[in-house]
C-alpha cells in the first residue's frame, strides 16, 4: 500500500514574546492510502499544530523549524506557495473544529463550495461545479441540497454545517483529509452520526484520514492506527488494537484507564495525577515524568527517544512495561 | 424585507415629528418668535400683519399646527436678507453641496479602503506606519486650516488650481453637475479633497482595525485551506466582511460631511447650503436658519434609514432576524 | 480602606506601571513633553511674550503686516511677523494658546462632569430613566458636533460663556455614553452587590466605588475629546461665530489672517495654524497611546 503522507522529525516552534514554545517537537509518523489514523492528545499537546503544519498554515510567530513532510513523495516544506495553494483543498483537505467560525457568515454556501472547485479547475462551468457541489452535499446526508445551497451558514444547525465542511473537503476527491476535532463542537447525538458517515465516505472513496482529537474513544472506533501525543511529542504509536488493548507507555495506559467505560460503576474515576505542564516551562527530561507512575532517575534528566518495537509500534519511554512478554 | 422597511419608515416619521416639535419649540419658546421671524426693520403695521399671518397671536398648539401645515406646503418662512422663500434658497444651493459631499465621499473611500486594508495586513511595515501617522495628522487638522493650506499652496503659490467658486456645470444622463466639465473638476477638487481628508483618516483607521481583526478569523484560514487564491481571500472574503462596519460609519459620516461642508464652503466660497447657513447665522436671517434645520433633520433621518437598509443588504444575519 | 501607608505605596506602584506602559511609545512621550511645554506657555503667556499684543498703547498700525524676522523703525524684532493691526504674531499666538486651551479644557471638564453624572446614574438606576437618557444621547450623537454647535450659537448668540456652553452641550453625550458603558461593566461586578448589602448610600456606591473604575476609559475619551473641543472652538471662531474679538483664540487669529492669504502675507494665518495643529496633534497622540494602553482587546 502506497504511503500518502510521511512525516519525519517535524519541529514547529513558536517564538512568542513570553518565550519559545516548542509546540511540535520531533514527531514522525506515516499514513497509507485509505488509512484512517488517529492523532490523540490533550489540549496544548500540539496535535492541531501538527495538522496546520502539514497543510502549511502556520501563522507568525510560529515557524516550521526542521524535519520533513512528504506528501505522495513530494516534499512540502520548501514547496512554493503556489504549489501549496494548488494542493490545498484539492489533493490535501482540512476540516476545522468549529463549523460556525469556519464558514464565512456573509457568503452563501454555494459560493463557498463552488470557489473551492474553481480555485483548482478554472475551466469548469458554473453549472458543472454546482452539480458536483449538490451531489457531494447529498453524499454527506443533506436533504434537498439544491435549496440548501442558496442559504447562509447561520441558517444551518451545527451538525449540518460540519457536514457542509466535510462536503467541501471532499469536493475535489483529495488523497488525504486532515480533520481537526471535527465532532468536538457537535451534540453528542450528532457526533456518532458524523463519525459513522465519515468512516463510510473514506471507505467508499479511498481517502486517507488523519483524525485529530482529544477523545480516545471517538477514534478507537474508526482508526486503524493511533498516535498519542504529549507536550509536543508522540509518546506512543501503533495499530488501534495494540494501543487500546496492549498499551505500553504510562501516559497511554493512564488515558485508557480514564475513559469512563473502563471504570467500574460506583468507583471513583481514574485520573492521571498532576496537570499538563505549561509549554513555556517544560520540565527537564521527559515531559511526563512528574505525573508518571514508572519514573526512574534517567527520566528526570534525559528526554526519551523513539524506539521501534516492530514495524508499526513505536514508543518513547525509558521505562515502559513490555506486556507482550 | 418589506416589513422591515415599513417598520423603519414608521419609526423615521415618528422621529421627524419629534424633531419638528423640537425645532418649533426652539424657535418659539427660546427667545422671542416675533424677533426671530420678522424682519427687525419692519414697522409696527408690518409687524402686526405678519403676526396675524403667522398666527403668532394664537395659542401655541394652533401655532404648531400652522407650522406643520406650512411646512407641508413647502413654506418655511421668507428670508430677511434675500426676500425670497427660505426653502427655495436652500433647494437652489443643495445640488452644489450634495455634489461636493458625494465627490468627497468617493475620494475618501477610493483611497481609504485599500490603504486601510494594506495597513491592516502588514501592520509593521514602514508604509503602514506612515499611513497611520498620516491618518492621525489628517484627523487632527481642523478642516478649515487644511483648506487654508490648500489655498495657499495650490492656488496662491503654485497657481495650479482655482481657489474659489464652483466651476462650469455640465450634463450627463440628464443630471447636471459641475463634475462633468474639466473646469468644474478643477474647482471642486480642492474643496472636495479638503472635506475628504478628515473622513479619509477615520475610514483608514476603521478599515485597518477591522482588517487586523478579520484576518485572524477561522473562516479566512479555512478559505486558504481550501486552496482559494490569496487575492480572492482578500477581495471577497475579507472585503465583504469589512464593508459592514464601514457602511455603518459612512452613513453617519456622510451626514457629518454635509455638516462640515459649512466650513469648507466658507473657505472656498463654494455656493452651497453650508455657506448659506453660515452667512445666515452671521446675518441673523432666522427663517433661513429654521428652514435649514428642518431640511437637515429630514435629511439625517432619511440617511439613517438608508444606512439601516444597506446594512441588512450586506449582512445576511441581520436580514433574517429582521423579518421575524 | 487600607491605611495611608500602603495607599501611598499603591499609588507609587500605579504611577510606575502607568509610566512604564505609557513610555513604550516614544512618540507619545515626545507628544506629552510638547503638550506640557504648550500648557506652560499658555499659563505664563503674559510673562514670556515679547509684547502684549492687546495693549493698544503699544501697538502701532505702522508695524502692520511685517514679515517674520522683520524689524520696525524702533528696532523691535518681530520673530513671526505682525498682523494687519501691527500686533506681534508670536505674542498673539501665546495669548491665543491661552484662550484656545482654556476654553477647550474648561468645556471638556464641565462636559465630563455632567456626562459622567448622567452616564453612571443611568447605568446604576437602569429602567425608564436609563432608556430616556440614553435615547437622548443616541439622538444627539447621530448629529455632527459642528451642526449642533452652530444651532446652539445661532439660537443663543455669540460670546465666550455661550461658546463654552455650546461646547459642553455638544460634548456631554460622548462622556455620558462612555461612563454608562464602563459603569454597566462595573455594576455587574460583585463588589457593587457587596456594597449594596452593606446598605451604603447609592451616592456613595456610585462615586466611591464605581467611578474610580470608570476613570481609565473616561480619561481616554476626555483626552481625545479635549482635542476635538479645541478644534471645534477654532472652527467656530474662524467662522466668526465663536469667541469675540476681545478673547482671541487661535481660531480667530487664523480667521483674521485669512483675508491676507491671497496677497501672500501667509504668516498671519499660518503660524497660529501651526500652533493649533501642534497642540491638537500632541493631545491626540497622547490620547491614542492612553487608549491603546487601556484597550483590553489589544493585550497579547
Amino acid at each position: 500500500m502506497e504511503t500518502i503522507l510521511e512525516i519525519k522529525n517535524l519541529k514547529t516552534h513558536f517564538f512568542t514574546k513570553a518565550g519559545l514554545i516548542k509546540a511540535v517537537d520531533d514527531i514522525s509518523f506515516k499514513i497509507k492510502k485509505g488509512e484512517i489514523v488517529g492523532l490523540v492528545g490533550e489540549s496544548g499537546s500540539g496535535k492541531s499544530i501538527t495538522g496546520f503544519s502539514i497543510i502549511g498554515l502556520i501563522d507568525a510567530p510560529g515557524r516550521i523549524v526542521s524535519g520533513s513532510i512528504n506528501f505522495k513523495n513530494e516534499p512540502l516544506l520548501n514547496a512554493s506557495s503556489n504549489r501549496m495553494q494548488s494542493l490545498r483543498g484539492n489533493r490535501l483537505a482540512m476540516i476545522f473544529q468549529d463549523p460556525m467560525m469556519t464558514l464565512n457568515p456573509v457568503l452563501r454556501i454555494d459560493t463557498q463550495m463552488i470557489e473551492t472547485i474553481k480555485a483548482h479547475d478554472k475551466n469548469i462551468s458554473n453549472q458543472e461545479a454546482f452539480k458536483r457541489c449538490r451531489d457531494t452535499l447529498g453524499l454527506v446526508g443533506i436533504s434537498s441540497p439544491e435549496e440548501r445551497m442558496k442559504a447562509y451558514p447561520h441558517q444551518f444547525s451545527g451538525g449540518m454545517r460540519q457536514r457542509v465542511c466535510i462536503a467541501i473537503a471532499m469536493l475535489n476527491k483529495p488523497d488525504l483529509i486532515i480533520a481537526d476535532e471535527p465532532t468536538t463542537a457537535l451534540d453528542v447525538t450528532i457526533q456518532g452520526q458524523v463519525i459513522y458517515e465519515m468512516q463510510e465516505l473514506c471507505k467508499k472513496t479511498g481517502t486517507a484520514l488523519l483524525w485529530i482529537t482529544h477523545d480516545l474513544a471517538v477514534v478507537a472506533g474508526i482508526a486503524s492506527k493511533i498516535c498519542v501525543m504529549y507536550a509536543g511529542r508522540i509518546v506512543e504509536q501503533g495499530s488501534v488494537d495494540d494501543i487500546i488493548n496492549k498499551p505500553m507507555h504510562p501516559y497511554t495506559i493512564g488515558l485508557i484507564k480514564s475513559v469512563p467505560s473502563q471504570n467500574k460503576r460506583g468507583e471513583p474515576l481514574h485520573q492521571i495525577e498532576g496537570m499538563v505542564p505549561s509549554m513555556l516551562e517544560l520540565p527537564i527530561g521527559c515531559a511526563f515524568h512528574d505525573r508518571c507512575t514508572e519514573t526512574i532517575e534517567n527520566c528526570k534528566i534525559e528526554k526519551p527517544i523513539e524506539t521501534n518495537q516492530s514495524d508499526s509500534r513505536v514508543i518513547r519511554c525509558f521505562n515502559f512495561k513490555d506486556i507482550r512478554k | 424585507m418589506t416589513a422591515f422597511i415599513l417598520r423603519r419608515s414608521t419609526q423615521s416619521i415618528i422621529v421627524l415629528f419629534i424633531m419638528s416639535l423640537l425645532v418649533f419649540s426652539g424657535v418659539n419658546l427660546v427667545g422671542d418668535p416675533v424677533e426671530m421671524l420678522i424682519n427687525p426693520e419692519a414697522d409696527q403695521a408690518e409687524v402686526e400683519r405678519v403676526i396675524k399671518e403667522l398666527g403668532l397671536d394664537k395659542p401655541i398648539t394652533e401655532q404648531y399646527w400652522y407650522f406643520l401645515m406650512n411646512a407641508f406646503k413647502g413654506d418655511l418662512g421668507t428670508s430677511f436678507i434675500f426676500g425670497e422663500p427660505a426653502l427655495k434658497l436652500i433647494v437652489q444651493r443643495m445640488p452644489a453641496t450634495i455634489e461636493l459631499a458625494l465627490f468627497s465621499l468617493f475620494i475618501s473611500l477610493i483611497f481609504a479602503i485599500p490603504l486601510g486594508i494594506y495597513a491592516g495586513l502588514k501592520p509593521e511595515s514602514k508604509i503602514s506606519k506612515t499611513i497611520m501617522a498620516g491618518s492621525i495628522l489628517g484627523f487632527s487638522m481642523p478642516t478649515f486650516w487644511v483648506g487654508i493650506l490648500f489655498i495657499m499652496f495650490f492656488a496662491v503659490y503654485l497657481g495650479w488650481l482655482p481657489s474659489t467658486g464652483r466651476g462650469e456645470i455640465g450634463s450627463f444622463l440628464g443630471v447636471k453637475s459641475s463634475l462633468f466639465t474639466l473646469d468644474g473638476l478643477s474647482h471642486i477638487f480642492l474643496p472636495a479633497l479638503n472635506l475628504a481628508l478628515f473622513k479619509l483618516s477615520s475610514v483608514i483607521r476603521l478599515t485597518r482595525a477591522g482588517t487586523r481583526e478579520i484576518i485572524h478569523q477561522d473562516y479566512i484560514k479555512f478559505a486558504r485551506a481550501k486552496g482559494v487564491a490569496e487575492s480572492r481571500v482578500i477581495n471577497v472574503h475579507l472585503l465583504k466582511n469589512i464593508l459592514i462596519p464601514i457602511v455603518t460609519i459612512i452613513g453617519l459620516e456622510f451626514g457629518s460631511l454635509i455638516a462640515f461642508s459649512t466650513v469648507t464652503e466658507t473657505v472656498f466660497a463654494w455656493p452651497g447650503m453650508g455657506k448659506l447657513i453660515i452667512d445666515s447665522i452671521y446675518n441673523l436671517d432666522r427663517p433661513v436658519i429654521v428652514a435649514y434645520l428642518m431640511i437637515i433633520v429630514i435629511f439625517f433621518v432619511f440617511l439613517n434609514l438608508l444606512v439601516d437598509i444597506l446594512y441588512t443588504l450586506l449582512d445576511p444575519r441581520v436580514r433574517i432576524q429582521g423579518s421575524n | 480602606m487600607l491605611n495611608t501607608d500602603s495607599n501611598s505605596k499603591n499609588i507609587n506602584v500605579f504611577m510606575f506601571k502607568f509610566w512604564s506602559d505609557f513610555s513604550e511609545s516614544k512618540v507619545a512621550v515626545i507628544s506629552l513633553l510638547i503638550l506640557i511645554a504648550i500648557v506652560l506657555i499658555a499659563i505664563f503667556a503674559p510673562l514670556i511674550s515679547p509684547s502684549d499684543p492687546y495693549d493698544l498703547s503699544k501697538v502701532s498700525i505702522m508695524d502692520s503686516r511685517l514679515p517674520p524676522m522683520a524689524k520696525n523703525f524702533a528696532g523691535d524684532i518681530f520673530i513671526l511677523g505682525t498682523d494687519g493691526a501691527g500686533r506681534d504674531m508670536l505674542s498673539a499666538i501665546f495669548y491665543g494658546l491661552r484662550v484656545s486651551l482654556g476654553v477647550g479644557v474648561m468645556s471638556a471638564i464641565f462636559a465630563l462632569i455632567i456626562g459622567t453624572i448622567f452616564g453612571i446614574s443611568a447605568a446604576f438606576f437602569g429602567g425608564k430613566y436609563e432608556t430616556f437618557i440614553m435615547r437622548i444621547v443616541d439622538i444627539q450623537l447621530s448629529f455632527p458636533s459642528i451642526l449642533m454647535a452652530l444651532i446652539i450659537l445661532a439660537a443663543f448668540g455669540k460670546g465666550i460663556e455661550k461658546t463654552i456652553i455650546a461646547l459642553v452641550l455638544v460634548q456631554w453625550a460622548y462622556y455620558a455614553r462612555t461612563a454608562r458603558a464602563a459603569a454597566l461593566v462595573e455594576r455587574s461586578k460583585e463588589y457593587v452587590e457587596a456594597a449594596q448589602c452593606l446598605a451604603l448610600g447609592n451616592k456613595k456606591i456610585m462615586f466611591n466605588h464605581i467611578l474610580p473604575n470608570c476613570m481609565p476609559s473616561l480619561i481616554v475619551v476626555g483626552t481625545l475629546q479635549t482635542a476635538h473641543a479645541i478644534s471645534l472652538e477654532a472652527t467656530l471662531s474662524f467662522l466668526g461665530l465663536g469667541l469675540p474679538i476681545t478673547e482671541p483664540s487661535l481660531g480667530l487669529l487664523i480667521g483674521n489672517g485669512f483675508q491676507y492669504m491671497h496677497t501672500g502675507d501667509f504668516w498671519i494665518s499660518i503660524f497660529p495654524g501651526v500652533a493649533l495643529l501642534i497642540t491638537i496633534v500632541s493631545i491626540n497622540l497622547v490620547g491614542d497611546q492612553l487608549r491603546d494602553m487601556y484597550n483590553p482587546r489589544l493585550k497579547k
